[in-house]
């Protein structure tokens, strides 16, 4: 599902380069799910953002669902984002001024689709992470959790290819973690590629292998046991 | 209808109440006060039109002066006054003229009396067709006509301003007689004019008679002659048709522009165009400025916009917006908020000039310099094009900023 081979990827401060990627090489069966690791600094925010289509690598090669992704006009980006690609972040960027079900529709918007079905789609995916009763509330009516769980709604609503969480449970409790992490489990059961970033272990040990990124290089492949 | 798109634009305008309002009052300010000049423009225009209206449009007046070339051995110097028989060489042989009348000046105190009352009045002796040249208004009676000149009756035709000086109790003054510089006239009509005032205190002698009287010599000191051509090439023809036929009449060069003079009021008509014209484009500068300083409230604001939501337009593209959809977000918003407050602007302006027409008709205000302003809708549609663009332009750059915002770094804002 995700092939990737020698990402290079350096940003520019002032006069000094930093080199952020140092030619990763990884790959994402379809149906697998995946975490990445890494202390900070070491790019994993940095390969997340290359994986999302919302930073651009330098050199290396990316194919997402067998299309290659290069030299991508921001147009083509935006198509790809919407049409292959979940997000899920760990401060949840729902729309303050939308409800709940206005911020799971949101993504089918730039698929022009109908206002009705849009909305009617959204109850459905509401529904399944168990939160239609809150469908007319706005996030800061919501806990942490009840926003992730629109979060990952809205992430699965134009049935992604690949939903790639950042730091998905970074911002909650223990226990709304392992809920949000049971739920992450259930989508991937029925089939769902997904990308989990994490600094945490128990997190990393919930996924199916664990890719450890350090300086910007892939330390190891684990598979978890 | 695009329902969320609209939704998102209220609920941003609705979330900033007032940076909207003295946003939407900068544009509204601007185009209400282009609206204002041009009406007052117009106002002052159509005053100054009414005066040309008054009189008959293409009129040459015709003053003699003092010859100032030798010509056919005679000397420099000479004075060149009119008589009678310049008016009938006018109105015989110049092609193209609609009606002459001569004026002449009455010097002295002028006193005209009647019963007890003694007042000063502007005395006019002219000829019949002078009715036509002033545009004068018949409202009793008659004016003088050629058989009042011809037998040098003493009559005369009053101002309806004279008559309420005058003899504000009598209803019908014609065949009442008035004592003018000692001789008894009689009243044959009393007129109106729509110019100014003063013409309206005028008294209309026969020329024939004055001369007879007053002055015992056949004398004219300012012919007029009108045309009905609206065409300057033709009215400077026959401005050099009436030159050179006073020149062989009174011998004198006709390249000496000082033995007469001439006066054409269609001449000064175009000056008029010209100058209001540049007047016009003058208000519509003055105008469109403020209208710019308003848009560029606009774009700042909408700067501002893209910068408060920029966390927001992170989120939007991670979830699949293309930069053209954000552009026409923003675009569309600054367009709204331009053309409504503009939209107000425009109705206010056009509805203070509107009011200040309809008073100035309903107590009949009538001032020299201000008359009948009006707002046409070729003015308000291009206000209304010039708001869409100003909108546009507004929220362009804004858009176009928000647009290359890179979605990683708005959403860790």
């Amino acid at each position: 599902m995700i092939e990737i081979n020698n990402i290079k990827k350096s940003y520019k401060t002032g006069s000094t380069e930093l080199q952020v990627l140092k030619g990763v090489n990884m790959h994402v069966e379809p149906g697998e799910l995946v975490s990445i690791m890494g202390s900070s600094g070491s790019g994993k925010s940095t390969l997340l953002n290359v994986l999302g289509l919302l930073d651009k690598y330098d050199s290396g090669s990316y194919l997402l669902n067998n299309v290659k992704m290069e030299g991508l006009s921001e147009k083509e980006a935006a198509f790809y984002r919407n049409r292959f690609l979940g997000f899920v972040f760990q401060s949840f960027n729902l729309l303050p001024f939308k409800t709940a079900l206005e911020n799971v529709a949101l993504p089918l918007y730039y698929q022009k689709v109908d206002r009705k079905e849009r909305l009617r789609k959204a109850e459905q995916y509401l529904e399944r992470v168990g939160l239609l009763n809150w469908k007319d509330h706005y996030p800061n009516e919501m806990s942490g959790g009840q926003k992730q769980r629109v979060a990952i709604a809205r992430s699965l609503i134009t049935e992604p290819k690949v939903v790639l969480a950042d730091e998905p449970t970074g911002a909650l409790d223990s226990v709304t973690s392992e809920e949000i992490m049971a739920l992450f489990k259930e989508v991937h059961a029925s089939g769902m590629t997904m990308v989990v970033v994490t600094h945490e272990n128990e997190i990393a040990a919930q996924t199916q292998r664990v890719i450890r990124l350090s300086d910007g290089l892939v330390k190891n492949q684990v598979p978890v046991l | 209808m695009d329902f969320d798109k609209w939704q998102e634009i209220f609920e941003s305008l609705r979330r900033h109440k007032l940076r909207t309002i003295l946003t939407a009052i900068s544009v509204w300010w601007g185009i209400f006060m282009l609206i204002i000049l041009l009406g007052a423009g117009s106002g002052l225009e159509n005053s100054a039109k009414r005066d040309f209206e008054d009189d008959s449009m293409n009129t040459f007046f015709i003053y003699g002066g003092v010859t100032s070339l030798p010509h056919k051995g005679l000397k420099p110097g000479r004075y060149i006054q009119f008589d009678n028989e310049d008016r009938e060489i006018l109105d015989e042989r110049i092609e193209g003229i609609e009606y002459t009348s001569g004026r002449l000046w009455l010097w002295g105190d002028n006193l005209t009396k009647y019963e007890d009352k003694a007042l000063s009045f502007d005395l006019r002796p002219v000829h019949p067709e002078h009715l036509h040249i002033e545009k004068t208004i018949i409202e009793q009676g008659r004016f003088l006509n050629e058989a009042d000149l011809g037998s040098f009756r003493k009559v005369c035709v009053i101002g309806d301003l004279v008559k309420e000086e005058l003899m504000p109790n009598i209803a019908d003054p014609v065949g009442q007689y008035v004592n003018i510089k000692g001789i008894d006239f009689m009243i044959v009509g009393v007129f109106t004019d729509k110019g100014w005032e003063g013409e309206r205190k005028n008294i209309y002698l026969p020329i024939t008679t004055v001369q007879k009287v007053f002055y015992g010599r056949d004398r004219i000191s300012q012919l007029l002659a009108t045309s009905d051509s609206k065409n300057m090439e033709e009215t400077m023809m026959m401005k050099e048709r009436i030159i050179s036929s006073l020149a062989t009449r009174h011998n004198f060069d006709k390249e000496d522009n000082q033995a007469i003079y001439i006066w054409n009021n269609f001449e000064n008509f175009k000056d008029f165009q010209t100058f209001f014209g540049m007047l016009k484009g003058f208000l519509w500068f003055v105008g469109i400025g403020s209208i710019l300083a308003g848009v560029i409230g606009v774009s700042n604001i909408m700067l501002i916009i893209v910068k408060d939501r920029t966390r927001e337009i992170g989120i939007r593209k991670a979830l699949g917006a293309t930069p053209r959809s954000i552009i026409s977000m923003i675009v569309t918003e600054s367009v709204f908020l331009t053309g409504i407050s503009g939209y107000v602007g425009v109705l206010s302006g056009f509805g203070i000039i509107e009011l200040l027409g309809y008073a100035m008709e309903k107590f009949e205000v009538e001032l020299e310099f201000f008359y009948k302003p009006q707002i046409s809708p070729a003015v308000i549609f291009s206000a209304l094009l010039i708001l869409i663009i100003a909108g546009v332009v507004a929220g362009y750059f804004p858009a176009k900023k928000a647009a290359t915002i890179s979605a990683v770094e708005a959403m860790n804002n």
